[in-house]
């Protein structure tokens, strides 16, 4: 059961940072050129793999308990700022995140920058993709990362990256636009909630404390985690119609 | 030290985000954890609790902040 839920995790986590990246590649690619969109690409995977080769086999040396316990704490403090913006954005707080108007504020702001040129591409077209995968990509190391070695398994967490890298890689080509398709923001809330649920989980059991039936609690955490998030998007929708209706009343 | 800054600030939007109360909460939650286990009691309870209350605060925060 914990491997099914760590690869998914994994998975959903590293498709939504990669449909992000996608759109930033694309709207560079299309405004200054497919070679300095794709050197940007290159640039930024060696980088990433260079994090990934120095953080992996230092994070297996630290012991289990204290790793649980920084690790879980971190996926806490994530988890729940995820999960924050998805009941924000679930509530109508927040607009909602839409690929086609991302890809469309990036397109005309590639296309009107000025062009340099740095070793034979162009310097904003190279930079702008070399950025977006970076920042994105570093999302993905950090929880594939984190998921996998608390979990004892980095391969498994990887795995599941993977099949969102070669997903959301084939679809891009093959549609050539944004993926404003993918259920982004239903993705990002199960993400917040997987997040903070695995963050509960590994946290508390790195402090010292102990899940009344082990592993199979995790379960129990995660309808928790659940039932919370769409309780508070219920009670924030509800506050949100009461405004809107007073500022009716009052207009 | 322009670099230096930008990249502490980089990785503070990275773990801490928007609102810096759910980082500080959630140290403060752990750290209870940590000494009620000490002492010898199984605090397995307290973090959904605390999950709760910062959720709660945090997103009436955001919400006050429009």
């Amino acid at each position: 059961m914990n491997t099914t839920f760590l690869v998914l995790s994994a998975f959903l986590a590293s498709a939504v940072e990669m449909v992000e990246a996608l759109t930033i590649v694309l709207a560079a690619g299309l405004a200054r050129g497919w070679r300095s969109a794709l050197a940007g690409l290159g640039a930024a995977t060696v980088a990433l793999a260079v994090a990934v080769a120095a953080l992996g086999p230092a994070l297996t040396v630290i012991p289990l308990s204290a790793l649980r316990l920084a690790v879980g704490a971190l996926l806490l403090v994530f988890g729940l700022q995820w999960l924050r913006k998805a009941i924000l954005r679930a509530s109508g707080f927040k607009a909602l995140h839409d690929e086609d108007a991302i890809f469309a504020r990036e397109l005309a702001e590639a296309r009107t920058a000025e062009r340099v040129e740095r070793a034979g591409v162009d310097w904003y077209g190279f930079v702008l993709s070399f950025k977006g995968v970076l920042l994105e990509g570093l999302e993905v190391i950090f929880i594939v990362l984190t998921f996998g070695s608390a979990q004892g398994s980095i391969p498994l967490a990887a795995a599941g990256a993977g099949g969102a890298l070669v997903l959301v890689a084939g679809v891009g080509v093959a549609v050539r636009a944004p993926l404003a398709r993918v259920p982004e923001n239903a993705m990002k809330f199960a993400v917040g909630v997987m997040l903070t649920t695995f963050g509960i989980f590994w946290s508390a059991e790195g402090a010292g404390a102990h899940w009344p039936g082990s592993d199979a609690s995790l379960l129990g955490v995660l309808g928790f985690v659940i039932l919370l998030s769409l309780g508070l998007v219920r009670l924030l929708r509800r506050e949100r119609r009461l405004r809107l209706r007073a500022a009716e009343v009052r207009a | 030290m322009r670099h230096l800054r930008s990249f502490g600030r980089f990785w503070w939007d990275f773990v801490v985000g928007d609102d810096w109360l759910v980082a500080a909460l959630v140290a403060i939650a752990i750290g209870a954890a940590a000494a009620l286990a000490h002492s010898g009691v199984n605090a397995w309870w307290l973090l959904p609790a605390v999950v709760v209350l910062v959720l709660w605060l945090s997103l009436r925060r955001a919400v006050a902040r429009g």
